[in-house]
């Protein structure tokens, strides 16, 4: 399997308080992974590290055979224009804990925002492969509603729309079913599945062990900025070798 | 607990309970309708002073339509419309700048508003007026070079003197309605890759502009107002031309009705399309803006009440 995504030495600070310690992570192409850990172990600063939506203090994320935010030349990084990062972004589909829709647009808007504006789609293009996304998702529906008419669920399942329309090498998910009332994680868990089975490279940042023992072809575990663990589903959530990896499993799976 | 409770919610026993469709009778408010008949009243009495006064009412109506008055109302719109312009273009510029990474953008933003919402509108507008005794020659190489008095006339001088002064204002508005957009927004249009002037201009602006709308209603509302003062600097509008008649025939009272009559039309005629384009903006948020106008309310009140 070739690889997606190298993270090499992703350091970041917040003022005095050091979120992450230098961490290394690879996930090849076809791969579903799953990063866990309590809240505070700097999962999700980790997974905007990736992105380049936080700058990192310390090393730099490969993907896709460049390096986000920089060109290496002469022994050194040197950084790219704003343009030519967000080129790299929009590379990497990202779905938030908050959804993030844009609120002045209708679904199906929401959909053909970035095929249109930035790569140069014609609207009946655009709109004919957005509906298309909004089936995959169940929400060809309500494609002229606008986003605070919609569930929770229902704007995550847009909003993951959204991210595909753009056609990104690898999906990054942010904490998808934390802001959800309990009843809405199983229709947003269930696009996930779909997209896994379909062979998206994705990288999960949750608190659903279940989703990840059932789905992820690898998991981490984070804590206090570290990576602790890291491993196939079925020997890290069962067997950890870390103490405060095994207490923070038993105090979720509990 | 029972013994805080007041005698006329006295304990009703179990077996007492009225049936399920037992009838429920409403407070009366004597109160209101004192209240009510007490401003009735104070309003009658403002009103027939009024009409027993030493007004000539006729006269009122008959420079109401006059050609001077019709006109110089003509000039008091194109003012606050060209002003307004002005001062939205500015606020929105500013206003940007005012949130730029540059602290040197930032700081002349600042200073902007510093000095503009910081000195009287009335002050600037003199100074405009006056300006050729500063700069006696306009000169922009290849553009333009001629006598400051000439292109400053008192209708460029009241654009330039108002649009600038309420672009001070909204500039601090924009700042305020783009700092209120949710973070979010920003980060999810930086992740589908729009640059930064894609995602101010598609993004969040709009959402800005509908935070500001009801702000920007109040602007035209109050940029009609004090066009007003465009009658100092020698500007033909209409309290100019009110003025320059009751010079001559001395109904001084009568034409500042005449006045009042046609702002307080153009003010009305503003309000109600503030309420559409604010209902227009607000497609996304219909159920959650619901009642915010007043004309809104007034107009389901009085459809309730033909239902009942």
């Amino acid at each position: 399997m070739s690889l997606a995504v190298k993270a090499v030495g992703i350091r970041k600070s917040f003022g005095e308080h050091e979120v992450l310690k230098g961490l290394d992570l690879e996930v090849a192409y076809g791969e579903v992974l799953c990063i866990l850990g309590p809240s505070g172990s700097g999962k999700s600063t980790f997974l905007r590290c990736i992105n380049h939506l936080e700058t990192p203090n310390g090393g730099y994320v490969w993907v896709d055979g460049a390096i986000m935010g920089y060109r290496y030349a002469n022994g050194a990084l040197q950084e790219l224009p704003v343009k030519h990062l967000r080129a790299q972004q929009s590379q990497l589909g990202m779905v938030f804990q908050h959804f993030n829709l844009f609120a002045h647009r209708t679904v199906l808007g929401n959909v053909i925002e970035g095929p249109m504006v930035v790569r140069g789609l014609k609207r009946a293009e655009a709109e004919s492969r957005a509906m298309e996304l909004l089936e995959q998702v169940g929400m060809a529906g309500k494609a002229s509603a606008y986003p605070s008419q919609l569930s929770g669920g229902q704007k995550q399942r847009v909003a993951i729309a959204r991210a595909l329309a753009m056609e990104p090498r690898v999906m990054l998910f942010d904490e998808p079913t934390s802001a959800l009332d309990p009843e809405l994680v199983g229709e947003v868990l269930e696009v996930m599945r779909t997209l896994a089975r379909g062979g998206t490279t994705m990288i999960v940042v949750t608190h659903e062990i279940g989703f990840a023992r059932e789905v992820a072809d690898r998991v981490v575990v984070m804590i206090d900025g570290e990576i602790r663990e890291m491993g196939v589903p079925g020997d890290v959530l069962s067997n950890p070798a870390d103490p405060r990896v095994r207490s923070f499993l038993s105090r979720v799976l509990a | 607990m029972s013994q805080s409770l007041p005698p006329s919610t006295a304990a009703l026993p179990l077996a007492d309970l009225p049936a399920r469709d037992v009838a429920v009778r409403h407070l009366h408010h004597p109160g209101r309708w004192i209240s009510g008949g007490v401003v009735l009243l104070l309003l009658a009495v403002i009103g027939r002073a009024f009409a027993v006064g030493q007004i000539q009412w006729p006269v009122v109506g008959e420079f109401l339509t006059a050609g001077v008055i019709v006109t110089g109302f003509g000039w008091t719109l194109l003012i606050s419309a060209v002003a307004l312009a002005l001062g939205v273009a500015l606020g929105f510029a500013f206003g940007i700048m005012r949130l730029s990474a540059n602290p040197i953008l930032r700081f002349a933003a600042w200073l902007y508003v510093w000095v503009f919402r910081g000195t009287p509108v009335l002050l600037q507008l003199l100074i405009w007026f006056n300006i050729a005794l500063v700069f006696p020659r306009l000169y922009i190489p290849g553009l333009v070079d001629a006598r400051m008095v000439d292109v400053v006339t008192p209708f460029v001088a009241a654009v330039l003197g108002l649009g600038v002064n309420e672009g001070s204002y909204l500039t601090e508005v924009v700042r305020g309605g783009i700092a209120s957009v949710d973070r979010g927004q920003t980060e999810a249009a930086h992740t589908l890759g729009m640059t930064p002037g894609q995602t101010m201009r598609r993004i969040i602006l709009p959402q800005t502009l509908r935070l500001i709308l009801p702000v920007l209603g109040n602007s035209a509302i109050g940029m009609l107002k004090f066009s007003s003062l465009a009658a100092t600097i020698a500007m033909g509008e209409m309290l100019n031309a009110a003025q320059r008649i009751y010079f001559i025939n001395g109904a001084v009272i009568e034409l500042l009705f005449v006045c009042a009559t046609w702002y307080l039309a153009g003010t009305t005629v503003l309000s109600i399309g503030q309420y559409y384009l604010e209902r227009h903006f607000g497609r996304d948020a219909t159920a959650a803006a619901g009642q915010r106008s007043w004309f809104k309310g007034w107009t389901r009140r009085a459809v309730a009440r033909g239902q009942a």
